[in-house]
């Protein structure tokens, strides 16, 4: 089959040129924490998004100068039970919220460049379907920190 | 002013019921608001290693009220939920909660050395003791509480399920299983009932 480059670059320049605008413009966070565990132990991290826009958006994960590697996690609880599993989106509803908090949704952050302590700011860039991004402040809390955020 | 009711014919057929129950087992019957698992549960028994890399076993904790929770470090998101929920509980306790352990046991002991236990339990209480120890034993005593933990690759695109008990099992100063707590359940409830424990039986 023959490539056609052209056509690519005609969709780049489409999607580039404002048509519409990006999920993240339209996102609020708020409410954003870390559990920070001892050592080298994965963190979670969690954050309330508020989406002003007419269009739904997906949030796919994030990434950090600071961890190597971040995965969007879904906790549940079912018949005594808990269960953690990977989840690749997390829908927020045009004009709606999404909520990452203990228990549910959550961010695992993997990995740390150098040690993160209770108090430390970090910046994650929280990552939309459409490839945009939110670059957010987290407020690194103790481990035995209780949720206030709801 | 008018007296209050006494409590008089109360205190004495909980005492005829303690006296009837109390020749064949210790057991008081308490008025729990958590699941009451006293007689359903096998009593405490373990043999461990701690957070501190020596062995131990149920009796070492006998004279404590024991809280039973099975759990893993690389768990950022339940395992310090539910523990750092039990700390508020044993804050709220205040002095009382020095009668108390949490036994934090690791279903993956193949990462969880007593090194990463120590640091871990005590980023959250100082009452939290971390156990670790041979892949075997822990099942077995997994088992014997009729809990679970499964680790399973869920696709093809490198997603996985981790799934295990989310039940903190409670025992009395004497090792008898009393009563099963969940996440769900209320701190207040939790206090309670750790209140009725803790203000009875044997003490050290």
């Amino acid at each position: 089959m023959k490539l056609r480059p052209l056509s690519f670059l005609f969709a780049g320049l489409l999607l580039a040129g404002g048509v519409h605008a990006t999920a993240a413009e339209h996102i609020r966070a708020s409410h954003a924490w870390i559990r920070v565990l001892p050592g080298d132990l994965p963190a979670g991290a969690y954050v309330t998004l508020e989406n002003s826009g007419n269009q739904p958006a997906a949030l796919t994960g994030a990434s950090s100068t600071q961890y190597a590697d971040v995965m969007l996690h879904r906790s549940s609880s079912e018949g005594g039970m808990s269960h953690m599993t990977m989840v690749h989106s997390l829908a927020v509803p045009a004009h709606g919220k999404a909520v990452l908090a203990p228990a549910g949704y959550h961010l695992m952050l993997m990995k740390a460049s150098r040690p993160v302590k209770p108090g430390n700011t970090v910046r994650l860039n929280l990552t939309f379907s459409d490839g945009s991004t939110l670059a957010t402040d987290f407020i690194a809390r103790p481990a035995n920190a209780v949720d206030d955020s709801h | 002013m008018k007296p209050r009711r006494s409590p008089g014919a109360a205190v004495l057929l909980l005492l005829a019921v303690s006296l009837l129950l109390g020749g064949c087992q210790r057991t008081e019957l308490l008025p729990f608001r958590l699941t009451n698992i006293s007689g359903h549960m096998p009593a405490l028994d373990f043999q461990l290693t701690d957070d501190q890399g020596k062995t131990v076993s149920a009796a070492d904790y006998r004279g404590k009220v024991v809280l039973l929770y099975f759990g893993y470090t690389h768990c950022p998101d339940v395992c310090p939920l539910t523990l750092a929920h039990l700390h508020v509980v044993m804050q709220r306790l205040g002095k009382l909660a020095d009668g108390a352990r949490i036994l934090f046991v690791s279903v993956d002991p193949g990462r969880d050395t007593p090194a990463i236990m120590h640091a871990y339990v005590n980023a959250f209480d100082p009452r939290v003791v971390g156990l670790t120890g041979d892949p075997r034993v822990i099942e077995a005593l997994v088992k014997r509480y009729r809990s679970a933990f499964t680790r399973e690759p869920a696709g093809s695109d490198g997603s996985y399920e981790v799934s295990h008990s989310s039940a903190i099992y409670i025992f009395d100063r004497d090792g008898n299983a009393r009563v099963l707590a969940t996440p769900s359940d209320s701190q207040d409830d939790l206090v309670h009932d750790l209140h009725l424990l803790l203000g009875t039986g044997t003490t050290p």
